[in-house]
């Protein structure tokens, strides 16, 4: 059993106003260090896959299919065996 | 003519258009399942705005895979109209049947507002009763409907005509004020502004309606 963790993330490009709205509340509080913050997507799952790289194929192919929108998102991930 | 609204879990607006197609515009109508796989007896395909999936991922990400799509794809290449509104436009793009990406607005507000948008391009399907720059009327209602696109599929857009219509007051933060895009063919177009909840002046505005008028002219002529 692999576990992977897929960090989904907007393109630089992109405006995230999750994230600047985030930003204003924490000045709001007196964190004016905060210089930028953003809101992106995280999943863990769980591939039974034979090996390491079958689970990274399904990983692949899972964020080709549906997990990253190509247009407005990257992605990058960690796997280890559990 | 035929009408098919697809019908989508969370889909809210499919009986808004089914009644703009039967009452306002007087032609038939089904609401369709998006458990169906095939659209054969259909003239043309309207997909609804709402929630489809719950907007679960992203709008429209996950109604992509539903079984109606690959006849969507189907009806698309045969050349059948195909108009997607608000939800309808994210599942659009997120099937790739219509290039870019619906994004939140950027002044991270819902939007609930009459828009004046205009006819930007009068020499389609969809919009040869408006007039060429026409300023019309019509309702919106979304947080995802700012339109993005790189610079090279805007580019594309706007060299062969694909942009039918713009926002005079941008609400959203859309590249261009784009509202509504057609694909490359010019059968599949998608747009944030509700065209079926402008059909009846008690509604407010009847400019909604020369669009669907617009598809019924078109197949007179062809």
């Amino acid at each position: 059993m692999y576990l992977v963790k897929l960090y989904v993330t907007h393109k630089p490009s992109i405006l995230d106003p999750q994230g600047e709205a985030i930003k204003k509340a924490l000045h709001n509080l007196n964190h004016n260090s905060i210089t930028s913050i953003t809101q992106d997507k995280y999943f863990e799952i769980k591939i039974d896959a034979n090996c390491k790289e079958d689970a990274e194929k399904v990983v692949k192919k899972s964020c080709e299919e549906l997990l990253v929108n190509q247009n407005m998102e990257t992605s990058h991930y960690e796997i280890k065996e559990v | 003519m035929k009408f098919a609204v697809i019908s989508f879990p969370g889909s809210n607006c499919d009986n808004d258009l089914y009644y703009a197609i039967k009452d306002a515009l007087g032609e038939q109508c089904d609401i369709v399942s998006s458990k169906t796989y095939n659209l054969d007896a259909y003239d043309g395909i309207l997909i609804p705005g709402g929630f489809s999936f719950g907007d679960y991922l992203r709008s429209g990400a996950i109604a992509k895979l539903s079984p109606i799509m690959r006849a969507i794809k189907k009806a698309a290449d045969d050349g059948k109209f195909i108009i997607g509104i608000c939800n309808g436009f994210q599942i659009l793009t997120e099937a790739n049947l219509l290039p870019g990406s619906l994004i939140k607005n950027t002044n991270m507000q819902f939007v609930s507002s009459w828009e004046k948008v205009k006819v930007v391009n009068n020499k389609t399907m969809f919009t040869n009763n408006y007039k060429k720059d026409e300023i019309i009327k019509i309702p919106v209602a979304h947080g995802e409907g700012n339109y993005y696109c790189d610079q090279s599929t805007l580019k594309q857009l706007q060299e062969n005509n694909q942009i039918l219509f713009t926002y005079q007051d941008n609400p959203n933060g859309s590249v261009q004020d784009i509202a509504g895009i057609t694909n490359k063919k010019g059968n599949v177009l998608g747009m944030m502004p509700h065209p079926e909840r402008a059909v009846e002046d008690i509604l407010g505005s009847k400019d909604g309606l020369k669009l669907f008028k617009s598809i019924l002219n078109h197949k007179v002529r062809v």
